[in-house]
């Protein structure tokens, strides 16, 4: 009732209110563009960055999708393989096949001589070739006496010098590759005895001493076994956790508590968990180190969190009209939940949860703790096989010096960044999928 | 209804007595803020639910006071009122729902038929089978509108078999006047439904259970003219088979669907009557300001 007084007794406007507004205008409109051009610089500046890590490792990682094989004429000479004509599987597989390589090197390039000389020349060829003689005469006994030409791994020097990463004008002693070497290579590129063909072998093999062998297959099962392992603990728990929390605890102090708690928790350092898996799984539970079991609980421990946050908030913002009507209806609390608020919830539980397990699948650290650092050449056939996970891998290939691992590191990267995007994109897709309107 | 007596309650002994709660009272004693009586006949012959002394608090805030209500068989009463006087806390009451909402404490007595609804043998699973509820804002389950008919009679276990299923929710539906409009997209979701159809949905999904009891909390505010005309026809129609207890803010709704009006303030019950008499001659001050139009 005053406000009528109250205006009436304003003073008239002293300066029109164009000039007023005018005078202020272009400083408004300068703060304006300023702003605008500092986010646009900001976008690119990050972009730029993404663009140059995408191009160093694709760069980097692409050459490490290609194999260099060499085609060697190998005569199965039944005395080497089987000297006592028995066909014997068990003699077959212990006979001396390296040696039927090497006489076929030295019938390519029968002037090379002396020891040194003949060391070299068999070094051109991985000292997996061998074994791929052997599973050929185990599968077809019928090619000994035979002679077959056979595509054989190089060695990853030979592949080095293939992809172009070995500069041939620097002084010999500067090279892992001599001069000679690069001759028979270039006799062998001219009578096409050389050639790129895709890497099976990257996806196929575990980890290996010889780049040429080493494969990520090891670390891939690995962080299969893992991650199944984190998932299958962390998602059931996380959101039967969120449930209770949201919908079923009372609001007390205590429950406040373990609120704060487990906000805390998801910014705990993960290597912390990894103490934590260490002293507890480990020292106290005995479990066997280097495990994807014990990998998978320590992951586990540090997605719940994650999850248990997605989830509440999934379930915040279902609209309490929804569980009004479920409740008026009749349904008991469990059935409003299981019936109606979970399942709308549901979308937003499951884009959480995979962002965690995208998190836990990228990481390393905790991983460290509990040995999955170790060298270990065979694929992991189960929850509690030696294994190592794709990040670790990576952080053991960075380590080694020779060029070849150097593009396999960026090529396991790849492989990482493809599964993350892919987890990532899957995440969108439900969230989208399953978004609904009320 | 004898207008020249005045009734209101009293405190009541243990016997629900009706005869015995008539105590007769004098419109001047009613000023007193803290002791506010209510005018007007609480009690029916043929009572549905009983109320008695019934008190709501939320945390330290008392927002129901003594309220001491009957209400009958097969009527149509309506709570006015205006906003935060306690009418749909009253409404809440009665089917427990206001159990969901931490902090709050009901106490006093309410009874459907012979039971008291807040005894310990009573599980609130059973009482909202038989005291259903349509909210404020239509709130559809984000379902097929068949699933959404079908879910109560399900969870409850009232029918064998998908046939008999199938009868009751188009049963359901005809009696909530939507089955002409939805016969043909029984599998759309309820949410695809406008504003009207699916309060109505949300009527014939009550009355799939077969409560004894509807309350509604201002079925038709988010609904327009006609929606609203529709809805009311209809509560109209269920008065038949079903108490209906309905809140609205609007006083021309009160005085086209229900028999019996009560009127609340600030917590308080002022005046309960028959409607007619409400609207044309409002026995207490408060009654009558608001129904004129002068405050609320």
């Amino acid at each position: 009732m005053n406000s009528l007084d109250d205006s009436a007794a304003l003073p008239p406007p002293s300066r029109d209110i164009k000039t007023i507004v005018n005078a202020g205008l272009k400083r408004r409109h300068a703060a304006e563009r300023r702003f605008r051009w500092f986010g646009l610089a900001a976008i690119s500046l990050g972009l730029a960055f993404v663009v140059l890590m995408f191009a160093n490792i694709i760069g980097k990682g692409y050459p490490a999708f290609w194999q260099t094989f060499i085609e060697l004429p190998v005569a199965f000479d039944p005395a080497v393989i089987d000297p006592e004509g028995r066909r014997d599987p068990k003699a077959l597989a212990d006979a001396d096949y390296a040696a039927l390589i090497r006489a076929s090197l030295r019938g390519l390039f029968p002037r090379v001589e002396g020891r040194r000389d003949l060391r070299e020349l068999y070094g051109l060829v991985s000292s997996n070739a061998p074994f791929r003689l052997r599973g050929q005469v185990l599968d077809d006994p019928a090619l000994i006496g035979a002679t077959r030409s056979v595509w054989v791994l190089a060695s990853a020097k030979v592949d080095t010098l293939i992809k172009g990463n070995i500069n041939r004008t620097l002084d010999e002693s500067l090279r892992p590759i001599s001069d000679q070497e690069i001759a028979w290579v270039d006799r062998l590129i001219a009578d096409g005895r050389l050639e790129q063909r895709f890497n099976t072998i990257l996806f196929g093999n575990g980890d290996s001493r010889e780049p040429e062998q080493a494969g990520i297959r090891g670390a891939l099962m690995g962080s299969f076994y893992t991650l199944l392992i984190t998932f299958l603990l962390s998602f059931p728990i996380g959101v039967a956790t969120a449930v209770y929390l949201e919908e079923f605890a009372p609001k007390n102090r205590w429950t406040d508590l373990i609120e704060v708690n487990i906000n805390n928790l998801a910014a705990v350092p993960s290597i912390v968990f990894g103490l934590l898996g260490l002293a507890v799984f480990i020292n106290f539970f005995g479990l066997p180190r280097s495990a994807p079991l014990v990998g998978g609980l320590v992951l586990s421990l540090m997605t719940l969190p994650v999850i248990i946050i997605a989830g509440r908030a999934a379930l915040t913002s279902v609209p309490p009209s929804i569980r009004e009507a479920a409740l008026g209806m009749g349904a008991s609390k469990l059935q409003m939940v299981g019936h109606h608020v979970l399942p709308l919830a549901m979308p937003g539980m499951l884009t959480g949860s995979i962002i965690g397990m995208a998190r836990a699948l990228g990481e390393s650290a905790p991983l460290l703790m509990i040995g999955m650092v170790a060298f270990i050449v065979d694929v992991p056939r189960g929850f509690t096989d030696p294994a190592t996970v794709l990040p670790v891998q990576i952080y053991l290939w960075a380590d080694l010096p020779e060029r070849a691992f150097v593009e396999r590191t960026s090529a396991a990267i790849m492989v990482l960044l493809g599964f993350m995007i892919l987890m990532n994109g899957l995440a969108i897709v439900l969230r989208k999928r399953f978004e609904r309107r009320w | 209804m004898n207008t020249t007596t005045i009734e209101a309650k009293a405190a009541l002994g243990g016997a629900l007595n009706p005869e015995a709660r008539e105590i007769p009272l004098s419109s001047a004693q009613i000023t007193d803020y803290d002791h506010r009586q209510t005018v007007g006949k609480i009690t029916v012959d043929h009572p549905k639910m009983l109320c008695r002394e019934v008190n709501v608090y939320y945390g330290v805030k008392h927002a129901l006071k003594q309220v001491s209500l009957d209400i009958g068989a097969n009527e149509v009463i309506a709570f006015i009122g205006p906003s935060g006087c306690g009418k749909s806390t009253f409404l809440r009451c009665l089917n427990r729902m206001n159990d969901t909402i931490p902090l709050c404490r009901v106490t006093g007595q309410i009874q459907l038929d012979a039971d008291n609804i807040y005894d310990k043998s009573i599980d609130v699973v059973q009482l909202r089978a038989r005291v259903g509820m349509v909210f404020q804002k239509p709130n559809p389950f984000p379902k097929s509108i068949y699933e959404n008919v079908a879910y109560g009679p399900r969870i409850h276990g009232m029918v064998n078999g998908k046939a008999e299923l199938d009868d009751l929710v188009r049963a359901s539906l005809e009696r909530a006047g939507l089955i002409k409009e939805v016969e043909k997209r029984m599998d759309e979701p309820g949410t695809s439904l406008s504003g009207g159809q699916q309060q109505r949905l949300c009527i014939a999904r009550a009355i799939a259970v077969n409560p004894e009891v509807i309350l509604m909390d201002e079925p038709c505010s988010a609904l327009d003219p006609i929606a609203t005309a529709k809805i009311e026809e209809l509560i109209d129609e269920l008065r038949e088979n079903y108490t209906i207890v309905i809140v609205t803010h609007s006083m021309q709704q009160a005085a086209r669907v229900s028999q019996r009006t009560a009127y609340f303030h600030l917590g308080d019950l002022i005046e309960i009557g028959e409607t007619d008499q409400i609207f044309t001659n409002p026995k207490h001050k408060l009654t009558e300001d608001y129904i004129t139009g002068r405050f609320g």
